[in-house]
């Protein structure tokens, strides 16, 4: 994406970024950090032996509200919404009519509205292609003057309870409404790392005191987007536009649990005929995760081949795992060759680098569920 | 001792008729912290601005160009195991390959320090 600095859209926090040595690069049409002074490796690490705070107040949140809004969105994804008691949140998927997906967003039941957080670069034509489908008395209310930052680590809970105690009695998705000091925030025991902790919306004119806050904390170190994204394929999460976008359906992207039961049996989303279709006859292509043997990580893009030679499939996302140590990467290869154990090449510059079919994720995952 | 640069962020010291060749404080720091480099092996012909060595970070993969053309004598094995020296000595123990240009003319159209310095100035 070419985009000139001066075109670029800044977060609340981008004082702050550039105080604390934030190295800006351009983003889904925002100026972003993609690392601090400490780097990807070093924040990565930290993210996962203590705790991480991330700016993620580009991506976009909204608000559905009327009786009915729930109802409203599941004809717009494959997950079950109105089962959603209140303060439950919900990863989910807009899927298109060919039963691709147009962006993955987390959906949370706050009572009387849905909170939604969507992709930074889809969010535009998400919010357009809601708001066009919705029935009369459901309205989509974007929420632009709030930020969001998310905390996430094994000791994101221990910092934000000085400030919020009730979050540490809260479990992992699910979300409610807090106080910091006097400020209204929502607060959602969430996030994309494959870590225990929190998203955390409040208003624009806030974010950057209580960002302080929470840096002065020892546990706390700012975290840029390139260790977002290696903390996230060590996670084994997808990064729609790599891994999902408007071609892959939820099956050949091994997310059918997003498929609630209930929608399984009745349809009525975007793409559910073919979705459906494939649920019981299966696909020709699916999402692994890959390990390749050696060092050298193999990237978005490279091509897998099966032991014969013949094309397999090809890398979606791939890189360096710090906490795995290693390269590591997910990509799509014939169904022939997802089981687990499968041996396949990856192609890096022109040598065939054999690595293993693996099932996500590549690291522990340690979500507080109780 | 000569130190040569190029626009590539690339250093080439002379060691007699053999140049030793790695990149610079400046490119270690653009590129983050290195997990992989993968060097050339012996004997292998190299073209001027060919590439010759590949580097990456956690986030990205990035070619090393040969500065000139030439035949490589030696990769820094000591790579494979602490890619982390191009990070920490990149101008010592970072090296990349040593090579033996086909014609060490080819060095007259080398940044001297001054000349790079100056390029850094220009890009702050």
């Amino acid at each position: 994406m070419a985009e000139d600095a001066k075109d670029l859209k800044t977060t609340p926090l981008d004082g702050l970024h550039r105080e604390y040595g934030g190295k800006m690069v351009p983003f889904a049409g925002y100026s972003m950090p993609v690392q601090y002074k400490a780097g990807v490796l070093q924040e990565h690490l930290h993210t996962r032996e203590a705790a991480g705070l991330f700016d993620v107040s580009h991506m976009g949140q909204a608000r559905l509200t009327g009786a009915h809004a729930a109802e409203a969105l599941e004809t717009l994804v494959p997950g079950d919404i109105t089962g959603l008691t209140g303060g439950q949140m919900r990863y989910t998927l807009l899927t298109n009519d060919a039963g691709g997906i147009r962006d993955d967003l987390m959906v949370t039941q706050c009572g009387n509205h849905l909170y939604l957080v969507v992709n930074a670069a889809c969010k535009d034509a998400d919010f357009a292609h809601i708001g066009a489908n919705l029935p009369d008395g459901v309205k989509l209310e974007i929420i632009d003057d709030h930020a969001l930052l998310a905390l996430q680590g094994p000791k994101a809970a221990d910092a934000l309870a000085r400030y919020v105690p009730a979050v540490r009695h809260m479990v992992f998705l699910t979300g409610g409404a807090h106080k910091i000091n006097d400020i209204p925030c929502f607060i959602t025991r969430s996030g994309y790392t494959g870590e225990d902790g929190f998203e955390i919306s409040l208003p624009a004119s806030e974010a950057e005191g209580f960002a302080r806050l929470l840096l002065s904390e020892d546990e706390v170190m700012p975290i840029g987007l390139g260790a977002r994204d290696s903390l996230r394929l060590e996670a084994g999460l997808c990064l729609y536009g790599n891994d999902i976008d408007e071609t892959t359906t939820p099956v050949e992207a091994a997310l059918t649990w997003t498929v609630g039961k209930r929608r399984r049996a009745e349809g009525g989303f975007p793409g559910s005929g073919v979705i459906l279709g494939q649920i019981t006859d299966g696909t020709e292509r699916r999402r692994v995760g890959l390990v390749p043997e050696g060092r050298a990580p193999a990237r978005a893009g490279t091509d897998i081949q099966d032991l014969d030679g013949g094309a397999a499939g090809t890398v979606t996302s791939g890189g360096f795992g710090p906490t795995v140590d290693g390269p590591i990467a997910m990509g799509y290869v014939r169904t022939d060759l997802a089981k687990p154990g499968t041996r396949v090449n990856l192609m890096v510059r022109g040598k065939a680098q054999p690595a293993e079919v693996v099932k996500p994720p590549f690291v522990k995952q340690n979500y507080v569920k109780d | 001792m000569s130190v040569y640069f190029t626009k590539d962020h690339e250093w080439i010291r002379m060691e007699g008729d053999i140049a030793v060749v790695g990149i610079t404080n400046y490119a270690q720091e653009q590129l983050g912290d290195v997990v992989f480099v993968e060097v050339p092996e012996a004997g292998t012909r190299v073209d001027a601005g060919g590439e010759a060595a590949v580097v990456e970070s956690v986030k990205a993969a990035s070619e090393v160009y040969a500065p000139m053309a030439g035949e490589i004598v030696e990769g820094n094995e000591a790579l494979a195991d602490d890619p982390s020296l191009v990070n920490s000595a990149p101008e010592g123990d970072g090296w990349f390959f040593k090579m033996k240009p086909d014609d060490a003319a080819a060095l007259d159209e080398m940044l001297d320090e001054a000349a790079y310095k100056a390029l850094l100035a220009d890009l702050d």
